[in-house]
């Protein structure tokens, strides 16, 4: 019934070495068991899964903002360009993940074109929306008083889309850290792995719980600094 | 390391699929509605549960603090850690996994309730209080309709995360196109792909559905923006 | 763009039409405004008179004729620089709400490549000449009320002491009270720094308060009568017009002259001491509003001490008008 043990190259059984009670009577949570393997399981595979995040971030929001960018200034572009991001949304992650070996293979290059995708649909959303948000009347008295088209796009109208572009990087971020534990289907990294290594072995609780909380705490803590990025960016909401 | 399975990762894997697909109906249509079954109950569920929850909380404008935690929230915890934790219940796979399903897919349903209602424009909802129109007017006659595109979409969200959940509910015994999907040992590569073009077209479908029930629920003069 | 205190601007034969509409939004315009004059564009909605403004700093470029400032073809220069080169004021001010009132101020400055230090103290001058504390240089345009946004606005517009102003209905959005003190101040501002000014306006009472000139405009951007507010009130030239001005125009007249300007009455002895009086400075539409309501004719006419200067009766004020 489980076949995980293919994917993941045969069960892999972690060294207990004394192996304590708590372990081998599989409880809710050992902290033994997380005090012995944070190193050796648990610290790496957190560090893959920010650095599989932040990757795909990084990259999906440049692309995002060019498009968005085009489409601000040619309307036309918004329907093929949001129905794009749409389409690639809509596919399920695993799916996707799939779909994309025969082409990339079983790489991290994989993973991150399918966390790319899903990314860009809030992110050119977010953006385009917060340009377009931008008051008429500052936008007529900018072009009133003689700033050029790219003076007044980089000191008026992107800085007055912050709030919106970081609503969405917000949402964009915690979705792709979540959507990353399923690499472990397709690369041996991120928490994912963790997961399966644990659901693989009689569901080991601890593994399971340790990796996931991890993977939520990981999320929660990006969701909280970029509010407070979002709240340095913009100090005239605050006043 | 992994050790994979040889199979040649190439484009023509892709029409390999769809042989696949092709020689494995009967598989791929049982898949599919096992997949669906788990899927379409999650979506039933989480509707009654959100739906109604949401809606009554935007029309009394109270709780905007749960309805965003529960957004924020939900979208930080990961569906793979969801149904792990199924698995820790021990008993019917169907049920553990459609309540992890269940618990992914309230949050999108709940929020976009919730701030489509309360989003209706105030001067309309307090022109109709002084026309006398009772809450419940209001609420049916009134804010419903104006906010169905925004609750649509959010059933949509839903209902694409449940589906493709469902997928990998198959490591917890789920079923479904995700038991093909996560053995490559006994489908190939080209099984793999095949069920993977399927259960994306399961999911377009749905947002197809829900993208027709929109249009069909509402007027031509309620934007959509 | 001349650095002149003040620039003549000339409409010539000016036209423009947006397709698919039968009649031009602004119809062979022809006017000049001289230099320091504030010169009033006034008409019904749909006149033309916002469109007609925005020609001049090309926010919308005109089909057939040519305006100059101060001799120089508006086509004949680049777009940009032209606007920073004017003041331009709009209703809802438009103040950048992710930039302090001071960076509001700076903004043409800072394309202008002008160094900081020059700016901060062109900023300290337009704060107190718009009448604003310099401590609200470092707030936010939300932290402010509409009238005081309103006067960043203006600050905004002379940043860099342009030699023509534009402004779009700037005073609309504010209540009557706050728009009359505003008002008041812009024409003291005014004598302080004689630029030429395009104002917009549909109220004819705000035209008649602050225009040297006043221009009405038409349906389809005809000019009906160029000319100052007092012989526009004396003789209007058609139909449209009188009824555009109001039939108190008579009384409008009034409005515009004050006691200490016109000959009085001479006193008859000294005055009781109980009898209604009113300072020279008072308008003779005020001074007369003050004879209907208290009975007081004739009125008694004082200088600033106090002193009665002369006397003036309801009768006398009806030949000041047809003497005018």
């Amino acid at each position: 019934m489980i076949t995980i043990s293919l994917l993941a190259g045969g069960p892999v059984i972690p060294n207990f070495g004394e192996g304590s009670k708590c372990e081998t009577e599989n409880h809710a949570f050992c902290t033994s068991w997380v005090a012995d393997h944070w190193s050796d399981t648990l610290q790496p595979a957190l560090l893959q899964h920010v650095k599989l995040a932040a990757i795909a971030v990084a990259i999906g929001f440049v692309l995002a903002f060019a498009a968005a960018l085009v489409a601000y200034r040619y309307r036309r572009a918004d329907q093929p360009i949001g129905l794009l991001s749409d389409f690639l949304y809509t596919i399920p992650s695993l799916a996707l993940f799939q779909l994309l070996v025969p082409l990339t293979g079983l790489t991290v290059t994989t993973v991150e074109i399918a966390l790319v995708s899903y990314t860009l649909l809030i992110l050119y959303r977010n953006i385009l929306e917060g340009l377009r948000g931008v008051p008429a009347d500052v936008r007529e008295s900018a072009r009133g008083m003689g700033l050029t088209r790219l003076q007044s796009l980089v000191r008026v109208e992107l800085p007055l889309a912050v709030p919106s572009i970081m609503a969405g990087l917000r949402i964009a971020t915690v979705s792709t850290i979540s959507i990353a534990t399923i690499a472990a289907f397709v690369i041996p990294e991120g928490l994912g792995r963790p997961i399966f290594i644990g659901i693989g072995q009689d569901v080991f609780k601890t593994e399971i719980i340790a990796a996931g909380g991890l993977a939520i705490l990981l999320a929660l803590a990006a969701d909280a600094l970029l509010v407070l990025l979002g709240r340095a960016l913009t100090p005239w909401r605050n006043a | 390391m992994i050790r994979l399975l040889a199979d040649s990762f190439s484009w023509g894997t892709f029409p390999d699929a769809v042989r696949f697909v092709a020689d494995n109906p009967g598989l791929l249509w049982h898949k599919s509605v096992q997949h669906m079954e788990l899927s379409g109950a999650a979506i039933g569920i989480a509707l009654l549960l959100a739906l109604p929850l949401g809606v009554m909380l935007g029309h009394l404008r109270r709780g905007s603090f749960v309805a965003i935690s529960v957004s924020n929230f939900g979208r930080a915890l990961p569906s793979l850690v969801l149904i792990a934790f199924a698995l820790f219940v021990s008993g019917h796979f169907f049920v553990n996994n459609m309540a992890a399903l269940i618990v992914l897919g309230i949050p999108p349903i709940l929020t976009n309730a919730y701030f489509g209602i309360e989003g209706v424009d105030r001067n309309i909802v307090e022109a109709a209080r002084g026309m006398g129109m009772s809450g419940r007017d209001i609420l049916f006659r009134i804010e419903l309709p104006l906010a169905l595109p925004l609750i649509i979409a959010g059933i949509r969200i839903a209902a694409v995360f449940i589906i493709a959940t469902a997928t990998i509910a198959a490591v917890a015994g789920g079923g479904g196109l995700g038991d093909v999907i996560v053995n490559q040992a006994t489908y190939h590569l080209s099984g793999v792909v095949g069920a993977s073009l399927v259960v994306s077209l399961l999911a377009f479908g749905a947002a197809l559905l829900l993208a027709g029930v929109r249009k069909l629920l509402t007027r031509p003069y309620v934007s959509a923006d | 763009m001349s650095a002149s205190a003040a620039a003549e601007i000339v409409f010539d034969r000016v036209t423009k039409r947006y397709e698919g509409r039968d009649q031009a939004a602004v119809e062979n315009l022809s006017l000049t405004i001289p230099a320091g004059e504030i010169c009033v564009l006034v008409g019904p909605s749909g006149a033309g008179k916002t469109t007609a403004m925005k020609l001049v700093n090309r926010l919308i470029e005109l089909d057939e004729g040519d305006i100059t400032i101060d001799g120089t073809s508006i086509r004949d220069q680049d777009v940009v620089e032209l606007r920073r080169g004017i003041g331009y004021v709009i209703q809802q001010v438009g103040l950048f709400p992710h930039m302090t009132i001071a960076e509001n101020i700076a903004t043409v400055p800072r394309l202008l490549g002008w160094p900081k230090v020059r700016t901060k103290e062109r900023t300290v001058e337009l704060l107190e000449l718009v009448g604003l504390e310099q401590e609200y240089a470092e707030r936010y345009p939300a932290q402010l009320s509409g009238g005081q946004r309103q006067r960043v606005g203006l600050a905004r517009a002379l940043a860099v002491d342009p030699p023509l102003m534009l402004m779009d209905e700037p005073f609309g959005a504010l209540d009557p009270i706050t728009r009359d003190r505003l008002q008041l101040e812009f024409l003291r501002l005014h004598e302080e720094v004689r630029k030429t000014v395009i104002f917009v306006t549909h109220d004819i009472d705000e035209a008649i308060k602050l225009g040297d000139r006043i221009a009405i405009l038409r349906e389809g951007g005809h000019l009906a009568q160029y000319d100052t507010p007092d012989r526009i009130l004396a003789h209007p030239a058609d139909e449209f017009v009188e009824r555009f001005v109001g039939a108190d125009r008579g009384l409008k007249r009034l409005a515009l002259r004050r006691l200490e300007e016109i000959e009085l009455e001479p006193l008859n002895g000294t005055p009781p001491a109980d009898a209604p009086r009113a300072p020279g400075s008072t308008t003779l539409r005020d001074a007369l509003s003050l004879m209907m309501s208290e009975g007081a004719d004739p009125l008694v006419v004082v200088d600033a001490a106090g002193t009665p200067i002369g006397l003036l009766s309801v009768a006398r004020v009806g030949r000041v008008l047809s003497e005018l």
